[in-house]
């Protein structure tokens, strides 16, 4: 079971701490996990992982596409390899060999996509990733992570240790909103409701999570009670729940931090076209580009703030009439 | 090596190479110039050198062989049921629907295929994986890897010849099938390799090239490679695209290639003359 504890505060606790910590930990309690990175380790948390633990560690250097390879020959082998780098580097850069020497050939690889969206911010374009969940979705059987906060992120790369075939898990190296408390527990391909409500269900991941609690907040003021869904995992999508929700709410609003062509919202509005036709709005990038600026002024021009989730979760309220 | 250690492995070699046509004789078609060429290599290492059980494929403490160039399955398939991994019956199924043995080689569907291979370049990086995995837990396996010469203009070999070189493989052994050729002709005219292993040897691999066809030069380079420990070993194999089939040696373009009964029939008479003159030679050793 889970605890919510959202109260609009920022974690104290960094991502790529909560990588680094959660890796040395796996690999202290199972001598098959191994990491490998394509020289980011000072950026990720790991640095002091790869000098303690030189050969667990397996610096690929800036070669994205041969390190998707050796983890695949590595896992062939019986190991149970963490592989990372930025999120386009880790999904459109090496696709080919993700797709088939990892989950073609059915070797069991998790991928640690970092800087999530609008999280890679300083960096800009060119290492902003709005299409990797969509890239990641595309492939049979893989599993496709974005995570709320660093409390999920340690349990998802626990659970992800024995996990058949290709796991992908994104999310920001920063600090998110906090929403859980550290005892909680999550299952992979279940979503968390983490506020009830009746007028519509807002169904978001990763840093959306928290600006759709804070929506949330700002929705009840104004007298309507909605409920918010963390569906940090994108594929397999809860399509129970999400059924669950239309039938209890009678509408939808998505949100993700990535394009909205591929990404939560297709995998939610897949679900309701097929199995309970509710309105239905994605909060996303709207087919653009990254680019350069501080997060939230990218959280303002993509529309990917708690003020455009609400606006949307009132229209969309309006609209059932 | 004595005379009739040599004699067998030519014998394997030329029943690949025989298994080989015949399948791709049954489907009629398929990836058959780079089959051949490797076919010494394989019955060397599957014949002499690699530490295997055929009736255990998946044993942990096995040697491994990775064909990057995957569309030689059907040569890997003549060598794995010539040692037993399966029926000789199966070879007849290449490419039949439902199959075991696709065109290009499938770890989850062949027994004895390590690796699922296919699209070039990303073999080499998964039998650095495999090679890595066996020095963490100190094994003294070894992992063989196939390359082709054309496929060496994926710039993935060479990360993975950097890794290999970084990471100390010594445990591996790659072997560069250069036949000279790619599917759109000549590699000197479509992109031109150049010295492969001078390449290898500049990012610090131990290099040597030799004639592919010659059984004993071919034990004699792995027996080489194999007391390299430090770092990855290389061994270009200069051959001759649809070796032992004179008609597919003189096509052009023999990379896939659609050949009737005759043309399979003509083959299949040339290796079998080859095969009688080894046994004729066996009979007397």
């Amino acid at each position: 079971m889970f605890k919510v504890i959202y109260n609009g505060e920022i974690e104290a606790k960094a991502h790529k701490d909560v990588f680094g910590n959660t890796l040395a930990e796996l690999a202290a309690e199972d001598k098959d996990v191994v990491y490998l990175d394509a020289d980011l380790m000072n950026s990720s948390g790991t640095y002091k992982f790869w000098k303690e633990n030189p050969t667990r560690a397996i610096n690929c250097g800036i070669s994205e596409a041969n390190m998707m390879g050796v983890a695949a020959g590595l896992s062939a082998m019986g190991k149970k390899p963490f592989a990372h780098t930025f999120g386009p580097f880790a999904s459109r850069r090496c696709f080919d060999q993700v797709f088939l020497s990892i989950a073609y050939a059915k070797n069991n690889v998790r991928i640690y996509g970092s800087d999530a969206g609008v999280t890679a911010a300083f960096n800009g374009g060119t290492h902003m990733p709005f299409e990797d969940m969509a890239l990641m979705r595309a492939i049979p059987h893989a599993t496709v992570i974005d995570v709320a906060d660093g409390v999920e992120l340690a349990a998802v790369l626990k659970q992800s240790k024995d996990r058949e075939g290709l796991t992908y898990i994104r999310s920001t190296r920063k600090n998110n909103y906090q929403i859980y408390d550290p005892s909680s527990e999550f299952e992979i391909g279940k979503g968390n409701i983490i506020r009830d409500g009746k007028d519509a269900t807002i169904i978001a991941c990763g840093i959306m999570v928290g600006e759709s609690m804070k929506a949330a907040d700002m929705l009840a003021e104004k007298g309507l009670d909605v409920r918010v869904v963390d569906m940090f995992t994108v594929k397999p999508v809860d399509a129970e729940l999400v059924k669950k929700c239309a039938e209890e709410t009678g509408a939808i609003v998505t949100a993700e931090n990535h394009n909205i062509v591929g990404g939560l919202g297709d995998a939610v509005s897949a679900v309701l076209l097929e199995e309970c036709p509710v309105p239905l709005k994605k909060v996303g990038v709207n087919d653009e580009f990254g680019q350069v600026g501080p997060q939230d002024y990218l959280q303002e021009v993509y529309g990917l703030t708690a003020e455009n989730v609400a606006k949307t979760v009132e229209e969309i309220i309006a609209s059932k009439g | 090596m004595d005379r009739k250690e040599l004699l067998e492995l030519q014998k394997f070699a030329t029943q690949i190479r025989i298994e080989t046509v015949k399948q791709v004789g049954i489907r009629g078609f398929g990836h058959l110039g780079g089959a051949l060429s490797i076919a010494d290599a394989l019955a060397v290492l599957y014949g002499k050198v690699m530490n295997i059980r055929p009736d255990d494929p998946k044993w942990a403490d096995r040697d491994v062989m990775v064909c990057s160039k995957g569309h030689a399955g059907p040569a890997v398939y003549s060598t794995l049921a010539l040692k037993g991994y399966f029926p000789m019956e199966m070879l007849e199924t290449l490419n039949q629907p439902g199959t075991k043995l696709p065109s290009h080689c499938d770890r989850n569907l062949t027994p004895g295929v390590d690796m699922t291979t296919g699209s070039l370049g990303q073999g080499v990086s998964t039998a650095l994986g495999m090679a890595l995995a066996q020095k963490l837990d100190n094994k003294d396996s070894k992992t063989y890897l196939f390359i082709g010469d054309g496929e060496c203009n994926e710039g993935q070999v060479w990360e993975g010849a950097m890794f290999a070189h970084q990471h100390k493989l010594g445990n591996l052994v790659a072997f560069v099938d250069d036949n000279g050729k790619q599917l759109d002709g000549y590699t000197k005219d479509v992109m031109d390799v150049g010295n492969i292993a001078a390449k290898f040897e500049s990012f610090g691999w131990d290099a040597t090239t030799i004639d592919g066809h010659d059984i004993e030069a071919i034990v004699d380079a792995i027996e080489a490679a194999l007391k390299v420990t430090d770092k990855p070993s290389c061994i270009v194999l200069k051959t001759v695209k649809g070796k032992g089939v004179k008609d597919l040696e003189d096509m052009m373009l023999n990379h896939h290639v659609r050949i009737d009964d005759d043309f399979t029939n003509k083959g299949l008479a040339e290796l079998e003359e080859v095969m009688a003159g080894i046994e004729k030679e066996l009979a007397n050793v």
